[in-house]
């Protein structure tokens, strides 16, 4: 068992989309420092339930930082704040008793409130759907090695596939730009030889469709990078820039 | 019941090869007048449901994520093991194959366990072509780690997230065919009920978990990709949504629902730190290789430290046990996951755990980090002891960690014959939602292999026998009869659940049901602990029927709902585990009965009376379920007692 906190939670509360929604305030008295961020929240929703109120609707799933799912602005950082961390992986224990925790939903145009804390993010579906693939069908490959890849490359492309696809980047950003997660999935497959043949429209049509979702502008402020649970570094940014310009003047657009 | 597992005839390396030989098509021009349903999109649906789409089929695929990509697959650590043999160390099909069959502990089919080895290799290849970021030589070429239970090295892996990236892989090829307009996708949608047709399964009732719509929908076939049911213990390395409500509904509909009680416990957990605990957290089991797991010789010590009145660093090395490298000299804290499970139990239950709730045990890095160095130890293991300070605020380095045993597979699932498809005509089961390929205990690295394997490479064929037998017009109306009924008892559940006003949440009844489970049907069962949980737990639906405290309406996306319609199916469900353990009077695998041990207290097996396979029918709301046997024939390998000594 670990210390107790008594602590008082400003949360936003939405009833569905039209709603205009606003701060609701709630004690969260006694709770254990040892409990994550999403547990404190379970136990301010027993007790709401308890007292015949709706408990704050919240997305979370695997619990253990890499499904991505959980999605919540924590006095006014994405999961929280704290480096390389999701919501749900970050403890009570980097929390003072008698604190007011300010929590809000993802906010942005292209991220619509569901309800209280859970948002749509299914335009990183349909950015993921207009060119975030490699086009092999089951069964029509070579053998796994018959294309050697240079460690380094791998590695790379590695660190950029790290992205959970959590939201966080949009979340952080003054403009809500989605580009820190399209140049993690564009650099991912430009970076292993496998996703050359598709590499410019690959990067076209991920940032058009971006774009159509309702994304902002990267002013490369730099603050998804900061925000991001999985570090993923701004210079993908730079990489994706790098595809998408050649692409254009390939394609005789610029 | 039939439960003829229609496994084609010939040598067990042919077998495969034959049957898709035999298997009837679908002309090409044909598939498109076909619709299939695949619910889940973890590793298992995602593939299926691209790959059926890349055939020509249109595919409704539901989940209840946000997005596809998110499905628990996503949270596989180690690896994904392959016959590829290119470490040249030996490994084969055969040698994948006698490994998983050993390893399951001689409780699984040989034919699809072999078919599984066969396609393994098959998977690497695609993956690698799809741009997963495998772990690389400096050559270029793939690299392998060994894991547990195999002597070859043949697991293929990413970082420590081969799962996301494996999932990330189907999701693309998924993603793919939505773009194209060849699959439908559903998120935020809960298959509530499957709806047979004439006996065959031709639809189902999924409810929008944002807006709370209950609908219909048809198709010539379902898929069931819904995973594992080890939520029903309450707390678990799950998912929080993870669930049993699809393959309960279809097993209430007549499906099969075979091994239930064979449940994979995972040693190397973090402890429970409270009432609080939401969900379990695994370490990676690569942590056995350089830590030793101990705990004080003497009660009075382990108490001393459980009131944090010593250290672990207080106890001198002669008043360690460090029972595992007692007990097995010659596999030492290497023992396979149920055995090292066990005696950890033992000793937490011997008064001699370390945490202040009596359940943990150290895992010891001090001598390791003696003879290497702290940064040979960072090297290998820095993200896990990242990971393991994030959440319990202690730096392992310094101070022992504390782990303990958590439910993390099941091997159980609804039964399936070699085609994957059930005893309900077209409706077929993949990936850890099925029994088939592992037996009463799954070797590491082998569920990603196993979820792949059934929607890249068998299911793709397989259900074009049954599409080509029943043709393109055995598609019915969603506006039939008998999709109406299923429609309005699924009404008649929400409502209820709604009405009942009373005073317990759903949290407070799946927690209780939890404990029963964990204590009873966990990692040690007996005859009379099962009796009893028999009984306790259709008290304990009573009381969620009559005092259950569902906050809300169904028209709005609650999360209170959606949860306490899993936990009303956990706790029908929890029953049939506790009844198959009691069946099953042996041990095998992850199934420990206390009665049946050896003198040195390992798992005796009971070959001559318990070689089969136990399949449970429904029998209708207060009957007791039926029990239905398929023998278990080893043609190519020859059973043996496992032995760690």
């Amino acid at each position: 068992m670990g210390k107790q906190l008594n602590l008082k939670l400003k949360v936003w509360r939405q009833d569905n989309a039209d709603d205009p929604g606003r701060f609701e305030e709630y004690d969260a008295n006694g709770i254990d420092t040892d409990m994550s961020f999403l547990e404190m929240l379970d136990v301010v929703n027993e007790g709401l339930i308890e007292e015949g109120k709706e408990p704050i609707a919240f997305d979370s799933d695997c619990r253990e930082g890499i499904c991505g799912t959980c999605s919540m602005v924590i006095n006014g950082a994405p999961h929280g704040g704290q480096q390389g961390t999701t919501a749900c992986q970050l403890h009570m224990r980097h929390f003072n008793d008698g604190m007011t925790i300010t929590i809000e939903p993802w906010r942005a145009t292209a991220f619509p409130v569901h309800r209280d804390l859970v948002v749509d993010r299914t335009s990183f579906d349909r950015i993921q759907q207009a060119g975030g693939f490699i086009s092999v069908r089951t069964g029509s490959v070579p053998d796994a090695n018959a294309t050697p890849v240079p460690k380094e490359d791998a590695d790379l492309a590695m660190d950029a596939a790290q992205c959970i696809g959590c939201g966080a980047c949009v979340a952080a950003c003054k403009n809500a730009s989605a580009m820190l997660f399209v140049a993690a999935k564009v650099s991912h497959l430009s970076l292993m030889p496998q996703g050359q043949p598709e590499r410019d429209r690959r990067a076209l049509a991920m940032v058009q469709q971006m774009d159509d979702e309702g994304f902002g502008n990267c002013t490369v402020t730099g603050s998804c990078e900061a925000a991001c649970p999985k570090e993923i570094s701004l210079d993908f940014i730079a990489r994706l820039n790098r595809d998408y310009g050649c692409a254009l003047v390939k394609k005789g657009e610029v | 019941m039939n439960l003829d597992a229609h496994i084609p005839s010939g040598p067990m390396a042919q077998k495969w090869d034959k049957h898709r030989f035999d298997l009837k098509l679908v002309n090409p021009a044909n598939k498109r007048k076909y619709e299939v349903i695949v619910v889940g999109s973890g590793l298992a649906g995602a593939s299926a449901a691209a790959s059926l789409a890349e055939l020509g089929y249109n595919v409704h695929c539901f989940c209840y994520q946000d997005s596809p990509r998110r499905a628990h697959s996503i949270a596989a650590q180690g690896g994904i093991n392959a016959a590829k043999n290119y470490q040249n160390d030996g490994d084969s099909v055969y040698r994948l194959f006698y490994d998983t069959v050993k390893g399951g502990d001689y409780r699984s089919r040989e034919a699809n366990v072999y078919r599984l080895a066969q396609v393994s290799a098959n998977i690497i290849d695609q993956c690698a072509a799809q741009g997963v970021p495998f772990a690389r030589e400096y050559g270029g070429l793939l690299a392998n780690r060994s894991f547990g239970g195999a002597q070859v090295s043949r697991t293929f892996y990413a970082r420590g997230q081969t799962g996301q990236q494996l999932l990330l892989g189907a999701y693309s090829a998924l993603s793919r065919q939505i773009g194209l307009g060849k699959v439908t996708m559903h998120t935020r949608s809960e298959m509530l009920d499957v709806v047979l047709v004439d006996g065959h399964a031709k639809g189902i009732v999924v409810r929008d978990m944002v807006t709370g719509e209950i609908s219909r929908h048809s198709a010539h076939a379902v898929v069931l990709a819904t995973g594992g049911y080890g939520n029903v213990f309450y707390l678990s390395t799950n998912a929080m949504g993870c669930n049993v409500t699809a393959t309960h509904r279809a097993h209430k509909r007549g499906a099969a629902f075979a091994n239930p009680c064979y449940t994979q416990i995972h040693p190397t957990c973090i402890p429970v730190s409270g009432d609080h605990q939401s969900k379990l957290t695994l370490m990676s089991e690569s942590l056995r290789n350089d830590g030793r797991v101990w705990v004080p010789k003497s009660q009075e010590v382990a108490n001393q430290i459980r009131k944090g009145e010593l250290k672990a660093s207080d106890v001198a090395d002669v008043d360690r046990d460090y029972f595992l490298e007692r007990k097995y000299p010659s596999f030492g804290n290497l023992v396979p996951r149920d055995v090292a499970s066990r005696n950890a139990k033992e000793a937490c239950d011997d008064g001699r755990g370390v945490v202040p709730s009596g359940l943990g045990v150290y895992l010891d890095f001090a001598d390791s980090i003696n003879r290497m160095g702290e940064g040979a130890v960072r090297e290998r293991y820095g993200n896990l002891f990242d990971m393991y300070e994030k959440i319990t605020g202690s730096n392992a380095y310094q101070n022992p960690m504390t782990i303990y045993p958590a439910v993390h597979y099941t091997m159980g699932g609804l039964w399936v014959d070699y085609n994957l498809m059930s005893n309900v005509p077209g409706l077929y089961v993949i990936g850890e939602a099925n029994f088939s390929d592992h037996g009463a205990n799954r070797l590491g690295a082998s569920a990603l292999m196993q979820g792949l394997a059934d929607g890249y490479f068998v299911l793709p064929y397989t259900i074009g026998q049954y599409l080509a037998e029943v043709g393109p017009d055995d598609r019915p109306s969603a506006d039939s009869s008998e999709f109406a009924g299923v429609e309005e008892e699924v009404r008649g559940r929400i409502d209820r659940m709604l009405s009942i006003k009373g005073r317990r949440t759903p949290t407070s009844f799946h927690r209780e049901l939890g404990q029963i489970m964990w204590e009873k049907c966990g990692m040690a069962r007996d005859a009379a602990g099962l009796e009893e949980a028999i009984q306790k737990i259709p008290a304990l639906r009573e009381e969620f029927w009559s005092n259950l405290n569902v906050p809300g309406e169904n028209g709005s996306l609650n999360q209170s709902l959606e949860l306490a319609g899993r936990v009303a199916d956990f706790l029908e469900f929890g029953e049939l585990m506790c009844r198959d353990a009691l069946q099953r009077a042996e041990s095998c695998g992850g199934h420990f009965r206390t009665e049946h041990q050896t003198e040195e207290g390992e798992a005796r097996r009971d070959d001559e009376n318990f070689s089969f396979v136990g399949a449970w029918e429904y029998k209708g709301e207060g009957n007791a379920p039926e029990l239905h046997k398929e023998d278990l024939q080893y043609e190519e390998v020859k059973m043996t007692q496992r032995s760690y000594k």
